[in-house]
Order: structure tokens, then C-alpha cells, then sequence
């Protein structure tokens, strides 16, 4: 083996005592191959060096989990002998450097994971950070990004039903896009990325291995920006669906005959990843023949070939005896498959190449036993006392068009009408929806699904951000009248080498966790992407969570909105004046300070158990959840949705002395958690009451739906064209296609 | 009655296909590209989806696969045919049906909701629809912008089976169509997708009349 140039290591992002480590691990000095797959699998994307000491407090445990974080995805019994396998994933870096091709390749490395428990891709969401769309940079950003989405998502047939857009400048340097992906299966089907024995073959599937994405995970996903670093386009892998489109078919085939023992997805540190995790798992080791890689280019090297990233790969584990028909499988969907390696008892993988072996290490040295950092953290200090200065004093109906016609805020049709969301035949309701509901095939049963995740909160109070998150993930789903039942989250940090970053990074996480635990929600896997900075500016820490819920009965599911005239309208949950990180602050002041709004975890828990009890008892007509722009922005949603206007009164708000004119807007636009809108036929109004009454949860009638205003007698009267024509029109003008 | 879908590699819309047809009380039968045997079925649907990534023009490629020839046989002999957004792109390449489908005047991708209105019910496919009838169907498509030589001339000979309804054109298609038949009718093909039509639970049922029309010509 050939000696290393001391100073390779730095440039391949590995620190110095990290190269120590490996020294000791192999008791030599590493191969050229060896200290590219040392780089890459210690490298915080894939060893999670930073974070793993703190995510041990999230719950993951809970009596329908099938499988909980350490496979390639969550598995969730949905009973009947069905299962939903989910995840969530950052495409962070990739996508500010190409945004289209690094949001695709995101959406097709999620796709690959949900894929490789045997479960059939059926939905994507997406949660998408930008700065302001009106600025030239952030408007490529944003139609690359969205165009990359749908190019992959719609070639490879799994609809596009839902997620977030937030536009702030704190993302300007760095977008976030985040990708979850849900499949469905038969519960018995379940795969590893495993072998079962010894003599097990290990078969590359899928695309020509090239020079793209070589250090992705690495050089790209674990550093922060500096100017200058379009240079790493090249790290960026490039995406194709018909290959992966082909490899889900070809692949799901193997699994419904019972062909494969296991099966792995290719993706950060690509074979290097695959064959490690696969033996490490398996507690064997691989020979590995690395001239079995069919190339796209011949004069790759052995460590170029061990750590491309190139797209639309896997690693099927297949019994010898099954390899003829495996082969057999392949070919007819035209892809390639080659008999990379072979399991062997022990724990060494040995990659042999052009006749020589360019590296020779223990499976779990690279896997399972990277260095583990518990980093100095500076817990994040008390919110600065809240912002009364927030003014309250404006025009109600001007305050509710404003928000209305905040990009965030705004509708983001432009957005989701160039996602297909209708292939698979399973989508009940879709984008623009509180949350997506997906038929669950096979079944009367329906999932909901929703992401959420308050950057401005999140930066205000970590713990509370993320606490926040959940709750409203989970109130999403609960509005369709499912109960919450698995969570999978991804957590945007800058870098974890300043101890502010990481004292927020442990504050997220306790307050997820003590989120989860009172809404009984294990959290099922996920992914924390941190180095989002750029230029030394960080983002807002932004944990991201995806929340799955489970319908009995889909025809059961509850619309979003107002769908049709002479319904009650209700509101569930207490008012408070809170304005600390809305939307309305935003908008009025410029400013990021105060409180988030209070969370009553136990509250929010019993609104979720009303909801799902007034669904099931086919009491709701329509609902939705309040959030980002308060009841304000909630109201011009519920009408807009099916064009029913609505009379309203505003509820009372719980502050001692709060002068009327203020409470107006106060209850317009503050953000109190745990509220939800109901619509209802006027006959339930009894037996509404009481059973809101019953769970302890404050119910309040505001008025009735019909015509085609929203009216709020003496305070505003506004037809439903000028609210469409804000909502529906603030992200094309923002983006500059739209006087 | 068998209704056989034909999956292309790169057919998304296939396993659509064939639960609308099996919700519609037909039996659906799968088709493979590289089959030149249509496995004695009684009508064929072309699915949506990008046959063989379409990273030429869209169908140019399908139009030679082998179970292609069998089709093009199969209609000739007037066997039902319908090609649904990619598969309506196939026929067209193939010269079954009139025209050409071009990149969207939007130059983007549109998932929408649309109304079309029926033309012709002089077809396999609309026989059980009325004139004038306006049905609620989506589009998902990047490149379904109908061109042809001469679109008034279609319209006279009772080629054009669909048109958007008014404001409802989300392509930039010539005079509005939306699907088109070849003279003899019994091969259509169409951008909006009636297999995401026709169950109540999942939207509007707009596509159920097509899967009707054909079933109850043969039972």
C-alpha cells in the first residue's frame, strides 16, 4: 500500500487527531483508498459526530414502531399488517451551489431510502427555505430549486403533496431543502440493509459509476460557505429519474418475490457508505471487487470509485443460489447489476483492485466507531423580555391584506402546481391542504402528513422553536382527523464548532424530545444538517419536522377550510396577546424579538384527542389549523379554499388591560399556539359544545359561513377577489411575473 | 371486458390505468414494451408517465418498441386505443393521431385541475358522454401544447374530441384542444389524465365517462 502525504487528511476534511485515530485503528498508515473512506464516513454528514451524543434524548421508541433510527428509514405499523416506511432529509449545500440538480438529486436520494426497506415510494413532501424571492439571487434559487423538485419527482411517478415555503434573509446564503419522502408496505416485507450470512453476494444495481459528487458529503455538506465556493459545483452530483425510476421498479420486484436478503441505498460516500454499513450491520465483513463497478469513466481511481456519489444506485444482498434470477430481474428493466462482493465471517472489508488490495479495514471502524464529539455549548440565554412596542393601533382590514400578501404567508400555487400530484392514485387531499392525506393502498385507511418548522421562534427560544414545531405538525395532521403517531425531523444548524450553535442544537433537541413524550410521538429517524452559514452569517436554527397520522377510515378525512355555506364557525384553543417572532412583528416592526407564543403541551394534547374524536363521529365539516399570520391569515385560508366567504366575530383576548382598540388586532394576528378552526353543520353546535367541554378544551362560536366576504362586523369587509388577489398573487409578484 | 395497459419503461401512470379501469368494473391486463402480443385484450390504454425518460421528444423513442407495432395493427383493425399525456405523445409520433404536442407556453410544468368539454362522442372513448358536456379532469404535464396544420379543418371532420373550456387552456394548445381522434375513432388520445377522474374519495370524476364508454361498448 502506498504511503500518505501528511497533510492529505486536512484537505479531505478529516482534523488532525481524527488522522491520529485512524493510525490507531489500522496500526499503520492508511491507503490513498482508505483515508478517502475514513474521510468521508467521519465526515459529520455521515457519522453524525456532533449530534449523536444529544439525539440518545429523543424518544424512539413506541408501540407501532417497526424500526427506529439506525436503518435507512422509519418503519411504522399502520395496522392490517401494513406499514409506512418515512424520512426526511437535507439537500442543503447541493442546492445553493445547483440548485436544481441538488434539489433532484435530494428528492432521489430520499426516494432511494424508502426504497431500500422495501417499501414502495408513494409521496414526497418538501420544507424550503429562501431569502426574499424578489431579490435576482434568491429568485434563481427558488425556481431551480422548485423545477429541480418537480423534474424528479414527477419522472420517477411519486406525486409532490405537500411541505412549506419561508422566505427570510437569514436563508439568503444558505436555502434549506429539506425532502421527505413516504412508502407503504406489507409489514412482513420489511428489508435491512443487512445481509444474513456469510457467502451472501453483494449486487451493485443502477447507474455507471463517475467522477460526480466525489466529496459531497465531506467537502460540500460538512463545511460552511465562504465566497468563491461555486468551485464546488463539481461536488454536486447530477441526477437522473428514468435510471431511477427504472431501479424502483426492478428493485420492488425483488422484493415482492422474496429475491433479495437485504438491500442498501447508495448515496453520501457512496460504496464506501454502502459496503460498511451493510457489514457492520451484519457483523461480517465484504470482500469487495471493485473491478465489478461499471464506470463512466476508466481512468477513475480506486478511491474515486469507492466515494463517488454518483446517483440511482443500490446494493442488493442476495442469496447465491437466487443470483441467476436476481440478474434476470435487472436486465429486463434495462439497468446494470454486477456482482460487487462477497459477505465474509469477520469484521474486515477488503477492496481489491486491478488486481491489487487498495484497502483493508474494519467494517465497523468506519461505520460504528468514528470519533464522537460532545461539543462545547453555551446554553442559549433567557428571550429578551417581550415586545410590547408591536403596533396595534392600524387598520384591521389593511393588516389582514398585508399578511395576506406576505410571500410566506402567501399561497404557493406557483410552488405546487409544477409538482404531479395525483400519480398513485392515492391522494386524498394535497398541497395547500393543512396537511396531505395519502389513501394507504391496500386498505380503508388513510396517513396524513404535514411538516412544519418556525425559523423566528426557533431563534428566539431553541427548545420552545422546536417544541413548536411539533405541536404544529401534529395539530396539522390532527385537522384531517387523524391521530399523530410517528414523528421524523431534520435539524438545520450552523456550525457546531461554535458553542452558541451547539447550545441551541442541545435546546432544540430537549424541547423536541419533551414535545414528543407529551404527544406520544417517538421520533422515527431523521437527519441534522449543520454548516449552514455562509459567509459567517448562520441561518436561524431551524428544526424541521415531519409528523405521520393514521385515518381509519380515509372517507372520514376532514377538508381544509370552509366548503360550503351555513356552517358554524368555531374556534378551538385560547387567545393571548403574543406577538414574539410573527409574522405580524415582521411585518410592522422589522424586528426578531420577545417571546414565542406559550405552549401547553398537555392542552395541545387533548385538542388533538377532541379533533380526532369530532372527525371520527363525522362532525366536521371543514377545519384548520391556526399558525403563521394568526387568525387573521387563517380565516382568509378557510374562505379562499372552496370561495365561501364567512361573518365572523373576533374572540376575546386573555390580557389584563388591553385597551379595545388594541385587542382588535391583537386577536387578529397574534399567534397563540393550539388553536384550530372549525366548520360545522348548525345542528352539532350541542353536541360540539360538549364534547369540547368534555375534553377540556375552550371552544368558542365566531359565526357562520356564506356569501362572498369575509366580514368581521365593525371591524373589516373585505370581498373574497381582493383577498385571492393578495394571496394568490404575492409570490408571482414577488417573483417578478406578475404586475 | 380486458382493457390492457402498456408500461413503458418510464410509465408512471400505469398502475393508474389500471385501477381506474378495475374501478370502472373492466379487467385490467398488463403490457409490456417489449412484447409485440397484445394478450388478446379488447382495448388499450397508453399511460402518462416519460417512456423511456423522453429525454428526446416526447414518444419518439416509444414509438418503436415492439408492443407499438402490435398497436398500431390492433388499431387498424379498429381496436379502441387511448393515449393518456405521454401516450397521447406516442400516437402522435406514431401517426396514429393527427398533430404534434409541443412544450407548454408557460415553458413550466402544470399539475391543475381543468375543465374540458366533450366535442365528439362519435368515438370508442366518449361514445357514452353527451356534446357540450364539460367534465372535470386534471393536467400534469410539461409539454402538451396541441399544435397541427390546421385545427378548423380537424374541428370539421369531428377530430377534435376535447377542448379546455374557456380560461381552462393551460398550454397554450391551438383553438383549445385538449384530445383528438383519428377518422375512424376509435383511437384517441388526450393530455388530461381521466384515470386520476374517476374516484370520488380522491376529486373530481370527470374521466369516468371515457372508461364507460369503452366498457359498455363491448358487454
Amino acid at each position: 500500500m502506498s504511503s500518505t502525504a501528511a497533510t492529505l487528511h486536512r484537505q479531505l476534511g478529516l482534523t488532525d487527531e481524527e488522522f491520529e485515530r485512524i493510525l490507531a485503528v489500522l496500526g499503520r498508515e492508511p491507503s490513498r483508498a482508505e483515508l478517502a473512506m475514513f474521510s468521508l464516513m467521519w465526515s459529520e454528514h455521515c457519522s453524525y459526530k456532533s449530534s449523536k451524543v444529544h439525539l440518545r434524548r429523543l424518544p424512539s421508541q413506541g408501540a407501532r414502531v417497526l424500526q427506529g433510527p439506525g436503518e435507512n428509514a422509519g418503519v411504522v405499523d399502520l395496522g392490517d399488517g401494513l406499514a409506512a416506511v418515512f424520512k426526511i432529509e437535507s439537500h442543503n449545500h447541493p442546492s445553493f451551489v445547483e440548485p436544481f440538480q441538488g434539489a433532484a438529486t435530494g428528492v432521489g436520494g430520499i426516494i432511494r431510502d424508502i426504497l431500500a426497506m422495501g417499501a414502495r415510494p408513494a409521496a414526497s413532501l418538501n420544507s424550503l427555505r429562501f431569502g426574499d424571492p424578489a431579490e435576482p439571487l434568491q429568485r434563481r434559487l427558488v425556481e431551480g430549486v422548485v423545477a429541480g423538485i418537480g423534474h424528479y419527482g414527477n419522472c420517477v411517478g411519486v406525486a409532490t403533496v405537500g411541505g412549506e415555503v419561508v422566505f427570510d434573509p437569514c436563508y439568503a446564503g444558505n436555502p434549506l431543502v429539506n425532502a421527505l419522502t413516504i412508502g407503504f408496505m406489507p409489514a412482513d416485507r420489511r428489508l435491512s440493509g443487512s445481509a444474513e450470512r456469510p457467502g451472501d453476494l453483494a449486487v451493485l444495481m443502477g447507474a455507471k459509476t463517475g467522477r460526480d459528487g466525489i466529496g459531497g458529503a465531506s467537502v460540500l455538506a460538512s463545511a460552511s460557505f465562504e465566497e468563491g465556493d461555486e468551485a464546488k459545483r463539481p461536488n454536486v452530483q447530477v441526477g437522473d429519474p428514468f435510471q431511477e425510476k427504472l431501479l424502483i421498479e426492478a428493485c420492488l420486484e425483488l422484493a415482492e418475490r422474496g429475491l433479495l436478503r437485504g438491500l442498501q441505498d447508495l448515496g453520501a460516500a457512496g460504496i464506501s457508505c454502502a459496503v460498511a454499513e451493510v457489514a457492520a450491520r451484519a457483523g461480517m465483513g465484504m470482500e469487495v471487487d471493485l473491478d465489478a463497478v461499471p464506470l463512466r469513466e476508466p481512468s477513475m481511481e480506486a478511491w474515486e470509485v469507492l466515494v463517488s456519489e454518483s446517483q440511482e444506485r443500490m446494493l442488493a444482498l442476495v442469496d447465491p443460489a437466487r443470483l441467476a434470477d436476481v440478474l434476470e430481474v435487472c436486465q429486463r428493466w434495462g439497468i446494470l447489476a454486477s456482482v460487487l462482493g462477497e459477505m465474509t465471517a469477520g469484521g474486515s472489508v477488503r477492496v481489491r483492485f486491478r488486481g491489487e488490495v487498495v484497502a483493508e479495514v474494519p467494517a465497523a471502524s468506519l461505520a460504528d466507531d468514528g470519533p464522537v464529539y460532545d461539543r462545547p455549548l453555551v446554553p442559549p440565554g433567557p428571550p429578551a423580555a417581550d415586545a410590547a412596542e408591536v403596533p396595534l393601533d392600524g387598520d384591521p382590514a389593511e393588516a389582514v391584506l398585508a399578511l395576506a400578501a406576505d410571500p410566506t404567508c402567501a399561497s404557493k400555487r406557483w410552488v405546487w402546481e409544477q409538482y404531479d400530484r395525483f400519480v398513485g392514485h392515492g391522494t386524498v387531499a394535497g398541497p395547500g391542504c393543512d396537511a396531505a392525506v395519502l389513501r394507504v393502498p391496500g386498505s380503508e385507511r388513510a396517513v396524513a402528513l404535514a411538516t412544519d418548522g418556525n425559523g423566528r421562534y426557533a431563534a428566539l427560544d431553541p427548545a420552545a422553536g422546536a417544541a413548536l414545531a411539533v405541536a404544529e405538525a401534529a395539530r396539522n395532521v390532527a385537522c384531517t382527523g387523524a391521530q399523530p403517531i410517528a414523528v421524523t425531523n431534520c435539524l438545520n444548524f450552523a456550525s457546531p464548532e461554535r458553542p452558541e450553535v451547539m447550545g441551541a442544537f442541545a435546546a432544540a433537541v430537549d424541547g423536541m424530545a419533551a414535545a414528543c413524550r407529551a404527544l406520544g410521538l417517538p421520533v422515527t429517524g431523521g437527519n441534522v444538517s449543520f454548516y449552514n452559514e455562509s459567509s459567517g452569517r448562520p441561518i436561524h436554527p431551524t428544526p424541521i419536522v415531519g409528523v405521520l397520522g393514521l385515518l381509519e377510515d380515509a372517507t372520514a378525512a376532514v377538508p381544509a377550510g370552509f366548503p360550503r355555506p351555513g356552517l358554524d364557525v368555531w374556534l378551538l384553543g385560547e387567545t393571548r396577546v403574543e406577538l414574539g417572532g410573527s409574522v405580524w412583528q415582521r411585518l410592522a416592526t422589522g424586528r426578531l424579538e420577545g417571546h414565542p407564543p406559550a405552549l401547553d403541551l398537555p392542552a395541545e394534547a387533548r385538542l388533538h384527542a377532541l379533533l380526532a374524536d369530532l372527525a371520527a363521529r363525522r362532525l366536521l365539516a371543514g377545519a384548520h389549523d391556526l399558525s403563521d399570520g394568526g387568525l387573521a391569515l387563517a380565516l382568509v385560508e378557510a374562505t379562499l379554499t372552496a370561495g365561501v366567504g364567512a361573518t365572523v366575530t373576533l374572540p376575546d383576548v386573555l390580557a389584563d388591560g388591553l385597551p379595545a382598540g388594541r385587542a382588535t388586532l391583537a386577536a387578529l394576528v397574534g399567534e397563540s399556539a393550539s388553536r384550530v378552526l372549525l366548520a360545522t353543520p348548525p345542528e352539532a353546535a350541542e353536541t360540539l359544545a360538549a364534547a369540547a367541554a368534555g375534553a377540556g378544551v375552550p371552544i368558542t362560536r365566531l359565526g357562520a359561513t356564506g356569501g362572498d366576504r369575509l366580514i368581521v362586523p365593525g371591524v373589516l369587509d373585505l370581498p373574497l377577489s381582493r383577498l385571492r388577489d393578495a394571496y394568490e398573487g404575492a409570490l408571482p409578484r414577488a417573483l417578478g411575473e406578475l404586475a | 371486458m380486458k382493457v390492457g395497459v402498456v408500461t413503458f419503461p418510464g410509465s408512471c401512470d400505469d398502475r393508474d390505468a389500471r385501477a381506474a379501469v378495475a374501478a370502472m368494473g373492466g379487467d385490467p391486463v398488463a403490457l409490456w414494451h417489449g412484447d409485440g402480443d397484445l394478450r388478446g385484450v379488447d382495448a388499450v390504454v397508453l399511460p402518462g408517465g416519460f417512456s423511456y425518460g423522453d429525454y428526446l421528444r416526447c414518444g419518439a423513442i416509444a414509438r418503436f418498441s415492439p408492443v407499438m407495432g402490435a398497436v398500431a395493427g390492433f388499431a387498424r383493425d379498429g381496436g379502441p386505443v387511448l393515449g393518456i399525456c405521454n401516450g397521447f405523445q406516442v400516437l402522435c409520433e406514431a401517426g396514429l393521431l393527427p398533430g404534434a404536442l409541443l412544450r407548454n407556453a408557460g415553458l413550466r410544468f402544470v399539475c391543475r385541475e381543468v375543465e374540458v368539454v366533450v366535442e365528439s362522442t362519435d368515438t370508442a372513448w366518449t361514445g357514452a358522454c353527451t356534446a357540450g358536456e364539460s367534465l372535470a379532469i386534471p393536467v400534469k404535464h410539461g409539454e402538451g401544447r396541441y399544435v397541427c396544420d390546421d385545427p378548423a379543418a380537424l374541428a370539421a371532420a369531428g377530430q377534435v374530441v376535447f377542448r379546455y373550456a374557456s380560461g381552462h387552456n393551460p398550454n397554450g394548445s391551438m383553438a383549445d384542444i385538449a384530445g383528438v381522434r383519428n377518422p375512424a375513432g376509435n383511437v384517441v388520445g388526450l393530455m388530461p389524465h381521466p384515470e386520476h377522474a374517476v374516484d370520488p374519495l380522491l376529486g373530481p370524476v370527470g374521466g369516468r365517462g371515457l372508461f364507460e364508454s369503452v366498457l359498455a361498448a363491448r358487454v
